[in-house]
């Protein structure tokens, strides 16, 4: 009996070594391609200009207007997400705390909508722009991908703020502090880290998409320059940079998959420095 | 129940419910203005939920379903609707482990006189200083005043807990096992405190420890399986219980 534990712990935890190593080597990979490939090809040029014509055909120029382009509208589409999501996420979690059955619901249906495909959420904004009159534009791309990272925001901030020990709350009531009072003053300083962990996690998100901003946010090779032109994207201008029939332009598809990636690691890299920052002043428990 | 100015809250018929369970029968209370009311019982008989109820902290237990009144002031704090936030600055509480609010030391105690309305900052100062004096924790947070209140030690943030309770300047303390997560020396100056502060305040004290029920008590509640079992003097029900149940528990054949 002793000895058949000991073989099945042995087996698990070789399939364990495996598994967590052959997922590190799969991403390894997939960044070392990422970097060799692009490193080659990256140039002051690719990062300052725009492309000129027949870039996609191997002419000079740059990916300036997918950068600034991808980097306004997913600034845009975070702030707009953490203005609606942080007071959905305080109200389920400060003022429906009795309505257990309601809040389950709620988080039900949100973690539907963070499943659903952001092509689908393309669709919809390319609907509703038609029923709005709306062309392909930086406005229409942001509300679009707006819509795509509200259930992402709301729902990584619900579980951070679902951590909040209830002691806490009792302490703040007990200081004849109101629900808002709670919400606003206790819940978000216990949670910043938290809070902010989300809001990078959902950029993260909004500038990595390129199905939502297809239909909605079009393509251009000028910088963004109105919310009610169209404007390029990172992932569109991969996309359109590795459709080419011209090697050099593949490779320099590579180049703006490392700018893209340097900007998520940027982000991610930053939101766990803030992380550590605040982690000191949370309680003992 | 007639108002009694001798005691300051009068509980009738309270029953608690979680789900089907019942977790506090028909529990019928008056706590004695300006004296330690202890109550005792082993864990788990519903001790911290009758606590809770005084000031309506089971609003944030969505399973429980409180019925029953609890008079404080004249007012049944079970039905006082959004009124409770207003109650609850009657009623401090310190709870078993201290939960400091996540700001500065100072601002710990200056959230609870900005929330009544004190905007000066000169007052603010003032008040801050004498309530972290009261608590006996002024020394060795002067200057400090601006790190986050959890780089304390748990002793000093629960005097923290106790400063900031005071700073409201409530008439009634409840406390939930102050010191069950305190040493000795931080838990003998919490003890020293409730005999010193019950001159001005109502204490009710939730424990399950004898000694210091025996030490620090002037009224008993014993509770056991969520029905007072008995209650009384100190005296009374430490020198002569009347009940079987209290004797074994007295008498350490349960706890």
């Amino acid at each position: 009996m002793k000895r058949s534990g000991k073989i099945e712990e042995k087996i698990f935890k070789v399939l364990m070594i495996i598994a967590t190593y052959s997922i590190l080597a799969i991403l390894a990979i997939i960044i070392y391609t990422i970097f060799a490939k692009g490193i080659r090809s990256m140039s002051w040029e690719i990062l300052t200009q725009v492309p000129q014509g027949g870039y996609y055909y191997g002419k000079g120029g740059g990916i300036l207007n997918a950068i600034l382009g991808s980097l306004s509208l997913a600034v845009g589409a975070t702030i707009l997400a953490f203005i609606f999501g942080l007071p959905v996420a305080l109200y389920i979690n400060v003022f429906l705390v009795r309505k257990k059955k309601l809040v389950t619901m709620i988080r039900f249906i949100l973690d539907l909508v963070w499943g659903i495909p952001s092509i689908v959420y393309g669709a919809f904004g390319f609907s509703m722009m038609i029923l709005l009159g709306l062309q392909t534009s930086l406005l229409a791309g942001t509300l679009t991908v707006t819509l795509f990272i509200l259930p992402i925001m709301i729902r990584s901030m619900d579980e951070i703020l679902r951590t909040v020990p209830i002691g806490l709350s009792e302490a703040t009531y007990s200081l004849g502090a109101n629900k808002s009072e709670l919400a606003f003053k206790i819940f978000t300083r216990q949670t910043v880290s938290g809070i902010i962990t989300a809001i990078l996690l959902s950029f993260g998100r909004a500038i990595g998409d390129a199905a939502s901003v297809l239909f909605t946010a079009g393509y251009t090779d000028n910088l963004p320059n109105s919310l009610m032109e169209p404007v390029a994207t990172l992932p569109l201008s991969i996309f359109f940079q590795l459709s080419s029939p011209v090697p050099a332009v593949q490779d320099r598809a590579y180049a703006s998959a490392l700018v893209l990636t340097l900007i998520i690691l940027l982000v991610s890299l930053f939101s766990r420095g803030i992380g550590k920052r605040y982690h000191k002043t949370k309680i003992n428990f | 129940m007639e108002i009694e100015p001798t005691h300051k809250i009068h509980i009738e018929n309270l029953n608690v419910y979680a789900g089907k369970q019942q977790i506090l029968n028909n529990i019928n209370i008056r706590i004695p203005k300006n004296k330690i009311t202890v109550i005792l019982g082993p864990s788990g008989c519903g001790k911290t939920t009758l606590l809770k109820c005084m000031n309506r902290l089971t609003d944030l237990y969505p399973e429980l379903k409180v019925t029953g009144k609890v008079m404080i002031n004249g007012k049944n704090v079970l039905d006082a609707g959004e009124d409770i936030v207003k109650l609850r600055q009657y009623m401090g509480l310190l709870s078993q482990r201290p939960y400091p609010l996540p700001m500065t030391i100072y601002n710990n105690i200056a959230f609870g006189l900005k929330l009544k309305g004190i905007k000066k900052s000169r007052e603010l100062h003032k008040q801050v200083v004498r309530y972290l004096q009261q608590a006996n924790l002024w020394d060795e947070v002067k200057n400090r005043l601006r790190e986050p209140a959890s780089r304390l030690s748990i002793g000093q943030q629960q005097r923290l807990c106790l400063a900031r309770g005071l700073a409201v300047n409530p008439e009634i303390i409840l406390a939930d096992e102050p010191t069950s997560a305190l040493d000795p020396i931080s838990s003998q100056y919490i003890e020293e405190k409730f005999v010193e502060l019950k001159n001005d305040y109502t204490i009710v004290l939730v424990t399950h420890i004898l000694r210091q029920a025996r030490r620090i008590a002037d009224y008993v509640v014993f509770m056991y399986l969520g029905e007072v079992i008995e209650q009384g003097t100190v005296d009374e029900v430490f020198g002569n219980p009347k009940m079987e149940k209290t004797k074994q528990y007295l008498g350490g054949t349960f706890n």
